[in-house]
């Protein structure tokens, strides 16, 4: 890569903040509605969602074009990296190694999911309303079941910890107590929106989510072939 | 009459040797007669006053370095039964047998232990890391240094350049050009000083190129391995700041 390496890995750990780290904490916020509100406010999340000015512009400069680079950058940034836990087994070295292979997990999952999900809505196969029984379908499919728990959790555990690493990275947490401290709450946090991820996805595998249209059947189809 | 006889103790050593910089490695055990007290350096110079290996095949003898032999020089260190650590102050007594003997092979390997730390020179004079303060006259003396400050910048200056950090760090590798920990914090050294200070954006920028601080990926082996116990991720997060604080100002022509 050309240019300054320097201003390419800030650039990486900014966008990793500013704004993925908030989509995910709003995605979450989005999933757990069908947690608490069921098929209708799952919907109205989305439908809230969509209603938000310039949303196209907001999925660019907001979700596509920093989740690229984050995502490309990153891929050359573990390539970087030797994974030497075998010699040195201390927690920060394995939060090291699992930042790098959870982001590659996170990669493959995020771009099965966008073509599972986003994709299928922006080709016409589905609709924004029909996204919770699309989901449905995906959530009670055993392999798409366990391919999203996993990708969930690579993906959670790449936010709360790269939370921990943008920290040190802009020297906001310098000594070894901050850092410390910083890394008891990032784990909490990693738990929390672990759960709250979980619990959407169990929610959607239940029947009133269950929707027969012939739209769908294009989803259904697809995660047939899985 | 009764005779107590016990069976000699001895050391078993498994070495990594390699005979040319481009030769492959390979191991070789050694069995040498135990002494009390005994470090990796007496054990290696056992094996050189007689060179035979386990089977009692004569050998070339182990080629390493070794200069202060009390943990200051850092030319001795070696990957000792796994952890890269000074051969010096590695205690047989201490050590699990057999002991297991490598180079560090993050840096060139010359013959058998014995490696290339040019790099990490390199990396120095990179960083600027030296106070100018030679001119065309007499500049006087210069600013006084605060006691507290003096404190904490010393365990910094203990760096002995030994390369055990760059070998524990997991970005210190072919395919990465980062300069490595102990480079880092010797900028942060002498950006301490009250006259190394007046040249602290000079080697700033020093950092904020390829190779650079954007290299350390937080995996904090370096402060765990280094052995004179010197804060090198407590270095590299407030260098971070600094370079931080360095770039926004650039950018609005502070």
């Amino acid at each position: 890569m050309k240019g300054n390496s320097y201003y390419s890995r800030r650039l990486h750990s900014l966008l990793g903040v500013i704004p993925l780290s908030l989509f995910i904490v709003e995605h979450m916020l989005t999933n757990f509605a069908a947690v608490e509100g069921g098929p209708q406010g799952f919907k109205d999340a989305v439908a809230f969602l969509n209603g938000l000015p310039l949303v196209f512009f907001l999925e660019l400069f907001g979700i596509w074009l920093p989740l690229l680079f984050h995502g490309v950058y990153g891929l050359y940034i573990a390539y970087q990296s030797n994974i030497n836990t075998g010699q040195f087994q201390y927690g920060r070295n394995w939060a090291f190694a699992l930042q790098r292979i959870s982001g590659v997990i996170t990669f493959i999952f995020v771009v099965w999911h966008v073509y599972q999900t986003r994709f299928q809505v922006a080709v016409g196969n589905v609709t924004h309303e029909q996204l919770g029984s699309s989901m449905h379908d995906i959530a009670n499919n055993p392999f798409f079941f366990a391919f999203y728990v996993v990708g969930v959790v690579a993906a959670t555990f790449h936010f709360a910890n790269g939370m921990w690493a943008f920290l040190v990275s802009w020297g906001i947490t310098v000594g070894p107590r901050a850092q410390r401290v910083s890394s008891y709450i990032w784990m909490g946090v990693f738990v929390i929106v672990t759960a709250m991820f979980l619990a959407s996805l169990a929610a959607f595998r239940g029947d009133e989510f269950k929707e027969a249209s012939a739209a769908i059947d294009a989803v259904r189809s697809l995660v047939n072939i899985g | 009459m009764a005779q107590t006889t016990t069976a000699a103790k001895t050391i078993k050593l498994v070495v990594t040797r390699q005979d040319s910089p481009e030769t492959k490695p390979y191991e070789e055990t050694f069995e040498i007669p135990y002494r009390p007290n005994m470090n990796v350096i007496s054990a290696l110079m056992e094996i050189q006053r007689t060179p035979k290996n386990a089977e009692g095949k004569e050998t070339s003898p182990v080629c390493w370095e070794s200069n202060c032999l009390e943990e200051v020089c850092g030319a001795c260190s070696m990957n000792i039964n796994g952890k890269p650590r000074q051969a010096c102050t590695a205690l047989v007594d201490k050590l699990e047998q057999p002991i297991r003997l490598e180079p560090m092979r993050t840096f060139p390997v010359v013959r058998d232990l014995v490696i290339n730390r040019e790099r990490m020179f390199t990396a120095l004079k990179r960083v600027k890391a030296w106070i100018p303060i030679d001119g065309t006259y007499d500049l006087g003396p210069g600013p006084r240094m605060a006691e507290t400050k003096r404190q904490w910048a010393y365990e910094l200056s203990k760096c002995m350049t030994c390369g055990v950090c760059l070998e524990s760090c997991p970005n210190v590798n072919d395919r990465n050009s980062f300069i490595g920990p102990a480079a880092l914090s010797q900028v942060r050294l002498f950006n301490a000083h009250p006259t190394g200070e007046m040249n602290k954006d000079e080697r700033l920028e020093t950092l904020m190129d390829d190779g650079g601080i954007e290299g350390c990926g937080n995996s904090q082996n370096c402060v765990r391995a280094c052995p004179k116990g010197i804060p090198l991720t407590t270095s590299i997060a407030a260098l971070n700041k600094d370079t931080s604080k360095h770039m926004f100002k650039k950018w609005l022509g502070m």
